[in-house]
This record gives structure tokens, C-alpha cells and sequence, in this order.
């Protein structure tokens, strides 16, 4: 009995650990600049094609497309930033959901014309296929390996936010941006380093999740709807409150469908309307 | 025989974390005053108005407004039962007309608002009413125009009209004249003067010469709390209201 | 006794009257929408599907372009009115008047309850509950497909002829008629909102909601109201949907059909009354002229039309229309 719930925590948490290097940019840049980047997943997606691409096309190994999916989310974010977001930091929600709607739009379009809507194939390299087996527990050993690499980064995100200077000014520009400014802190350039940081992260995650959840062009709104809610339910500008909201949302996913499978996604919209409505601001959130 | 205060405060506090920004407010307003409400930037005199209308909820302490204890009410609540405001900063509708925002304020308190079947310019009185708001703060020949393109002082002007139109016993005015240069602002206290006595008026500002001119008693606050309260001569020969405003100056 | 003169003491009121006259040009628009009936017979499917997109359009123009709630789930109310009229006509109820009546006053309880929830709420909140909503929703009716038919849409749909005389049949005929006689007494009913005390308040809110408490308006209810009658409005367009084309598939609760209904009033220009109707027009007539392509290119365009459109129309086809004569009429090009 302890099997079966044991595998099943394992794998949710492991899901949540990808939903949280998916949605960690987005609620620290939103916590910042409130700007809604609702093409944050489109970012993602871009890693996550970049990957197969070197992957498939260019033979590069696997652990070599990453830091290149990176690279390539965080450069396009950059270049939108500059052309396109900046000019909405003090427009309208509204104007801002539609806005980065059109460019998931676009995105969505584009992924279907360079690659077709199928199913991405992806190869693993071969220790990170298979299992391990801890205490007549199941352990995917690529799932490890995710669960690994996003404490590394977590830990990494934490101590860049606690003792870098450049980790100041972004929790100084989260907590209150007018003050910031105020204090001679360069708001604007630091939510442009976050901003790139934030998505390129994204795009890590979408080369990550291939082998999970697979890739296909819909993946911009698929998880688009899960990040929006790991961020609203954590809390905005709060790298604590994404990582609980992802392992919660993760674990409640996968319990949920291996459990009561004719409900399917019903449970997690129910369950993030009921904590938004409990508490607006996210379980972590201050405003 | 003792009159009730129009408005009174009793115990209030309130504390953001470990920043008090209220403390132990006791303060009374007869009918009819002109009272002024004084202190260092940081003294908690926004903040007394946001608790005084409930845009904040104080830690303890009540609000009285006449004989009513109206500390559970909701703000909109509290002003149905007379007590209006100002803001600081213009919080106004940029899109609406003078007229129409005035108008807005005065359907509300005549309950049209709820009526959705039946076209506005029926309201021949409302209208009429939020003309006279207009014309009596001098907006009258620009009431048509919206309300962003308005000049400064008229937006601040537009600002005392729709607390104006909601007929308030109590009209609570923070710093009014804020940003409006010095010759206009005496026009615009020559306005607020002219109110009604049905009207009791407490007011936050900043220059001294005003508080002189308009107000019959100030209340000073200092970090949170009530320092001293008194005529204007009185306070401006207080030893201590000097300290505070002046302090700094000495220790140099 | 003659006046002479106009009276000065009448010139606010009229000037808000001048605002909310009919104006010739609107006349000729909706004797206009009637021509398709006798020229363009071949067109008639589109354009009853283009009344039942504006007619929706509408129904989020009361809530967005009026009281300024953004929301990402309005199709769970077109849905409602869509799986509404249809389940009762397949359980042997086919008569389309009382089934639309019907179909949009589940629709409008439905909007009343969530009313609840969505009055209390505002910003990135807001925007998540709708979106939850409608997702939840959606997730409903594909679980219970015993009700709704799930992912295979729902079967048996047969709507009785209107009056018993007027078959819905492929001409279109009966289609159009009665889709542009529901869309324009339901615009009727809207514009004399708009026009209302009521209707005032709702931009107040849109315009600053901080500012409404404070001259003692009661925002939490106002926006319950509008929004139970922009979900009977939007209900109204999802069972004439269903009554027209006699199909009702989960597509019509979809997050796709939220965000087009969103695309289509902010290309017509929201706040203006005819901007949905403007919008679904250009919307739905350009899909069709460019439905030969994969839909998934057309998404792109879509796409692009958004990120234009808010970078230099902000204000939609009606805005920018409305700026030109504005700064025609000021003499400045």
C-alpha cells in the first residue's frame, strides 16, 4: 500500500520540480514589474525545440542542449523585452494579457510550421533512462535526476537572492519598487536581468520537460495555464512560494489522475479557485 | 447641556507590522468647525483618514460619527451616513466629464444608480444638482470637458465637488491644495471657507499661513500620535510643535 | 409665450442628452444588417454566425469595455446557454423562443453565483478566476458526457420550426432573422444600460474603483449586476448558436472561444457599444475569406493583429476611427 503512494509522491514532486523552473521567472518578474508576460511558456517552448533541434539535427548530447536552450530562451526574451515589453510596463492589464497572447499566438503558429504538430522524439543518454530501486520504491531515474537539478537550482536562486548584491536589489525592487528607485537602485535593468534569467530558466525547463511531458506546439498554452496557476496560488515575487505551490500542484496532478481518473484536471482548477479565494495574494504573496 | 461631536475617535491604533502608524487617536470635531490637522510628513494623517473611512481597519478603537458608532461599516456605508473625503493624489474618473463625474456622486446618493432602464438625462434634477456643485467651486463653463484635460487646480477643485455631492455632515480634506501654486490655493480655500456650517470641515495642509487664516483649532500629530491640540496661536507658540518642526535645525 | 433663445439652465442636461440620441448612421447600420436576406442569401450561415459573435461580443463589452472586469472565461456563460438549449431540445423540448428564454436564464443564475466570487476580486487575481472558471467548467462538461455527449459533442439536437411555421434549414433564412432580431433587442436592452444611471456607474468603476466607495457607491453589487446580465446576454448568443446550427460541441466552452470573444471586441474597440458587433463582422469575414489556409496559420496572423493592435490602436478600429474625427474636427492632421 505504502508502494504505490510512495511512487506516486516521488513522480508528483519530480512533475512539481518542473513546473517550478517553469513558472520561478514568471513570479519574480511579475512581483517586480506586475508586467503579465503571458508568452512566458512560449520561452519555454523555444528552449525546448532548440534542444531537440541540436539533439536530433545537430547530434549534440543531451546534458550539452541545455545550457544552449537556456541561452537561446533568455537572448529571445531579451530581444522582446527590449522591442516590445517595455513599452507596456504602465499600460493595462488588459493591454498587457493581449499583447503577449498575440505573441503566444504567434508562437504556437510558428512551432507548427517549422515542425509539424507532432510529438518531439527526444534521446536520453542512457543513465538516465531506467530506474533505481529504493526500499521496493520505484525511482524513474530521470526523474532523479529532475528533482536533483532543480534543488541545485533552487539553492542557487536562494543564495544569489540572499547574499548577492544584485540579490538585494531584486528583492528591494519586489518589495517596493518606488522605494528602490528611490534608493538609487536601477529597477528597469535589474527586472531586464530578471527578466532574461526568468525565461531562460523557462527554456530549460522546456528542454527538460521533453522527456517527461513531451513537446508539441500546444505546449505554450498547455503549461501556460499550469504556470499561471503555481504562480497565482504561490504568490507573486517569491521563489519560497513557487517551489510549495509547484510540489503542491505537481503531486495533486499526479495523485489526482492515478486516484480518480474520470476527474481529471477538475481537481486542480477546483483546488486553486478555492486558495485563490482564500487568500488573493498566493499562499506566499503580499499584495 | 453637552453637544455630540459630529465626529470622534476613541482609542484608535493601528500598527503595519512594527511601524505604528496610529496610536491611541483621540480627537473631537463640534459641529460646524474648521479644524486643521498638522505634522512632519510620516505622522500618520493620511493614515488617520483612511481609518476615519475605512479604506483601512484600525487594530482597536472606534469611530463615532454623531451618536453612531460606524467603526464595522464598509467605507460606501460611511458615507451614506455623511462622512466624505478627499485624496491627496487627484483620484479621479480621467475619461468622465466634470459634469458626469459629478453626477455619477449625485445619482449614487439619490439611489438612481440602481436603475439601468432608464436613460440618464431623465434625471433633470440630478443633473441640475451636480451643475450647481460645478458652478458654485467655479467649474461651471468647463464642465463639459473631460476630466483629464482639465488644469491641475480644477482637478483638485473636481476633487472636493464629488465629496461634495455626496451632501457630507462631515467633509474630511487631505491637503487639498497639494501642488497647486500659492495664489490659486487661496482662491481654493476661499471655496472650501465658503461651505455651508451645516458642514464641518477637517482638513490636512501644510502651510501655516492657511491654517491660520482658515482653521479655528489644530491638532498636531507626531509619528502616530496626537502631540497637542489647540488654537492656532496657541500652537504656534508651543514649545514642543516648535521642537518638532524645528529640532533638526538646532542640533546643527 | 415664445422662448427666445435657448435656455441656459437646460444646456447640461441637454448636453447629455445629445450623447444618448439615436443617431442617423446607426439607423443605417441595422437596416443594413438586414440586407444579407435579400442580397446575399449565399452568405446567410455567415452571417448568423457573425450575430451570434457580436451578440456575445456585447455581452463582454458590458463587463469589460464598461466596468472594467477583464476576464478570460466568459465563454463558460455562452457554453451554459450553448449545452442549455440543446440538452433541453433533446429531452423532447424543441420550441427555440421559450429555449433560448430558458437556455440564457441558466446562464444569467450562473453568472449570478459566480458573481459572488468575481466582485471580490481584482488584478492577476481576478484574471485567474475567470480563467479557473472556465476551465473548470469546460473540464465539467467533458467529464460528464452522459449530460453533454463529452469530447463527441452533443447528439440529438432538433429544434421546432419559429412560430411552427419557420424551419431552421441550410438556406439560412430563419437563421439570420431570427439571430438579428435577439441581437438587436438584446442591443437595445444594452444601450439603454449604457445610457443609464447605472450605466454611469459602471465607468466610474472601469475609470477608478478607488474612487467609487469614497462618493458612496456600492461597487460589490453593481458589479454582480452587470455581470448576471452580461452572462444572460452571452447565454442568449450560445443557444442561438446551438438553435442555428443545431450542434453543440465542448468547443463552445473552450479557453479558444474566450480568447477570440476577446480578440474580436478589442479589435472593434471596447467601451463603444459597437465594437463588438464591428469586430465579429471583421473577424469572422476575414476567417472566412481566409479559411482555405490551416487554421493554425491564421492563429498566427491573429496573433500578430494583437500585438498591432495594442502597440498602435489601443482603443480598436472604433478608437482610432473616433481619434481621427476628433483631430479631423480640430483642424489638425
Amino acid at each position: 500500500m505504502i508502494g504505490p503512494l510512495a511512487g506516486v509522491l516521488f513522480d508528483g514532486f519530480a512533475y512539481g520540480m518542473l513546473l517550478f523552473l517553469l513558472s520561478v521567472g514568471l513570479s519574480v518578474t511579475l512581483g517586480m514589474m506586475n508586467f503579465i508576460n503571458l508568452a512566458h511558456c512560449s520561452f519555454a517552448m523555444l528552449g525546448g525545440y532548440v534542444a531537440v533541434t541540436l539533439m536530433n539535427r545537430f547530434g549534440w548530447p543531451f546534458f550539452a542542449t541545455l545550457p544552449a536552450a537556456f541561452l537561446a530562451a533568455a537572448a529571445a526574451s531579451v530581444i522582446l523585452e527590449r522591442t516590445l515589453f517595455r513599452r507596456l510596463y504602465r499600460a493595462s492589464e488588459l493591454d498587457q494579457c493581449l499583447l503577449t497572447i498575440g505573441i503566444v499566438f504567434m508562437s504556437v503558429a510558428a512551432a507548427a510550421y517549422a515542425y509539424g504538430t507532432v510529438q518531439q522524439p527526444v534521446q536520453l543518454p542512457d543513465y538516465l533512462r531506467g530506474a533505481v530501486s529504493l526500499r521496493g520504491v520505484n525511482l524513474a531515474a530521470y526523474r532523479l535526476f529532475l528533482v536533483g537539478a532543480a534543488a541545485a537550482i533552487t539553492l542557487v536562486l536562494v543564495a544569489a537572492l540572499e547574499w548577492t548584491p544584485f540579490g538585494a536589489q531584486v528583492r528591494a525592487a519586489v518589495d517596493n519598487p518606488r522605494m528602490a528607485r528611490g534608493l538609487g537602485i536601477n529597477v528597469d535593468r535589474a527586472f531586464a536581468i530578471t527578466f532574461a534569467l526568468g525565461s531562460g530558466l523557462a527554456g530549460l525547463g522546456g528542454a527538460l520537460a521533453i522527456a517527461i511531458v513531451g513537446l508539441d506546439p500546444a505546449f505554450a498554452f498547455t503549461y501556460l495555464v499550469y504556470v499561471l496557476i503555481v504562480v497565482s496560488v504561490g504568490g507573486l515575487g517569491t521563489v519560497g512560494g513557487s517551489f510549495a505551490a509547484a510540489a503542491l500542484l505537481g503531486i495533486s496532478d499526479v495523485a489526482g489522475k492515478y486516484y480518480v481518473p474520470e476527474l481529471g484536471s477538475f481537481l486542480i482548477y477546483l483546488v486553486m479557485l478555492g486558495l485563490l479565494m482564500w487568500r488573493p495574494a498566493g499562499l506566499f504573496g503580499r499584495r | 447641556m453637552v453637544t455630540t461631536p459630529v465626529l470622534a475617535t476613541r482609542g484608535l491604533n493601528k500598527r503595519f507590522g512594527s511601524l505604528v502608524a496610529a496610536s491611541e487617536i483621540d480627537f473631537e470635531l463640534p459641529s460646524g468647525v474648521r479644524y486643521a490637522l498638522v505634522g512632519p510628513n510620516g505622522a500618520g494623517k493620511t493614515t488617520l483618514i483612511n481609518l476615519v473611512t475605512g479604506m483601512l481597519r484600525p487594530d482597536a478603537g472606534q469611530i463615532l460619527l454623531g451618536n453612531e458608532d460606524i467603526t464595522s461599516l464598509k467605507p460606501h456605508e460611511r458615507v451614506k451616513h455623511g462622512l466624505a473625503r478627499t485624496f491627496q493624489i487627484n483620484t479621479l474618473f480621467p475619461h468622465l466629464s466634470a459634469l458626469e463625474a459629478v453626477t455619477l456622486a449625485v445619482c449614487e446618493r439619490r439611489g438612481h444608480s440602481r436603475t439601468w432602464w432608464r436613460s440618464l438625462p431623465d434625471y433633470r434634477e440630478a443633473i441640475d444638482e451636480a451643475y450647481g456643485i460645478l458652478a458654485s467651486l467655479r467649474l461651471g463653463d468647463d464642465c463639459y470637458r473631460l476630466t483629464r484635460e482639465l488644469a491641475y487646480g480644477q482637478q483638485r477643485l473636481l476633487e472636493i465637488s464629488l465629496a461634495l455631492a455626496t451632501k457630507p455632515k462631515v467633509l474630511l480634506l487631505d491637503e487639498p491644495a497639494a501642488g497647486v501654486p500659492r495664489d490659486e490655493s487661496a482662491a481654493l480655500f476661499g471655496a472650501i471657507s465658503r461651505l455651508s456650517q451645516q458642514i464641518t470641515v477637517l482638513f490636512i495642509e501644510h502651510d501655516m499661513d492657511i491654517v491660520f487664516r482658515f482653521a479655528s483649532r489644530v491638532i498636531v500629530m507626531v509619528g502616530g500620535r496626537v502631540l497637542v491640540e489647540g488654537t492656532p496661536e496657541e500652537i504656534a507658540t508651543d514649545p514642543r510643535v516648535r521642537e518638532v518642526y524645528l529640532g533638526k535645525q538646532r542640533r546643527g | 409665450m415664445a422662448t427666445v433663445g435657448p435656455d441656459p439652465v437646460a444646456a447640461p442636461q441637454r448636453h447629455l442628452e445629445a450623447q444618448t440620441r439615436w443617431r442617423p448612421i446607426e439607423t443605417a447600420f441595422w437596416v443594413a444588417a438586414a440586407t444579407p436576406l435579400l442580397l446575399l442569401p449565399s452568405y446567410l450561415q455567415l452571417a448568423s454566425q457573425v450575430a451570434v459573435a457580436a451578440l456575445f461580443a456585447l455581452s463582454l463589452d458590458l463587463i469589460l469595455g464598461y466596468a472594467g472586469i477583464v476576464s478570460l472565461g466568459h465563454a463558460a456563460f455562452f457554453g451554459v446557454g450553448a449545452y442549455g438549449a440543446g440538452i433541453i431540445s433533446k429531452y423532447g423540448w424543441g420550441e427555440p423562443l421559450s429555449g433560448l428564454l430558458i437556455a440564457a436564464s441558466l446562464a444569467g443564475a450562473t453568472g449570478y453565483a459566480a458573481s459572488f466570487v468575481i466582485a471580490r476580486f481584482r488584478h492577476l487575481a481576478l484574471i485567474m478566476i475567470t480563467l479557473g472558471m472556465g476551465l473548470l467548467l469546460h473540464e465539467a462538461a467533458n467529464s460528464a458526457s452522459w449530460l453533454t455527449g463529452g469530447a463527441d459533442g452533443l447528439q440529438g439536437v432538433r429544434i421546432w420550426p419559429l412560430f411552427g411555421a419557420f424551419k431552421f434549414d441550410l438556406y439560412g433564412y430563419t437563421a439570420y432573422t431570427y439571430s438579428l432580431v435577439v441581437l438587436f433587442l438584446l442591443f437595445l436592452v444594452a444601450r439603454r444600460l449604457v445610457h443609464s444611471p447605472f450605466g454611469l456607474s459602471l465607468r466610474g468603476i472601469r475609470e477608478n474603483p478607488l474612487r467609487m466607495p469614497a462618493v458612496g457607491a456600492p461597487s460589490r453589487a453593481h458589479i454582480r449586476k452587470i455581470y448576471t446580465i452580461s452572462a444572460v446576454a452571452a447565454g442568449a448568443a450560445g443557444a442561438l448558436l446551438a438553435q442555428t446550427t443545431s450542434t453543440v460541441s465542448l468547443e463552445v466552452l473552450s479557453f479558444q472561444r474566450s480568447a477570440d470573444v476577446l480578440v474580436i471586441l478589442i479589435l472593434g474597440g471596447a467601451g463603444r457599444l459597437y465594437g463588438g458587433v464591428l469586430g465579429a463582422i471583421v473577424y469572422l469575414v476575414a476567417r472566412d475569406q481566409f479559411s482555405g489556409i490551416n487554421p493554425q496559420y491564421w492563429y498566427f496572423w491573429i496573433g500578430m493583429l494583437l500585438v498591432l493592435v495594442v502597440t498602435f490602436l489601443p482603443n480598436g478600429i472604433l478608437g482610432g476611427f473616433a481619434q481621427l474625427t476628433a483631430s479631423w474636427r480640430r483642424g489638425s492632421w
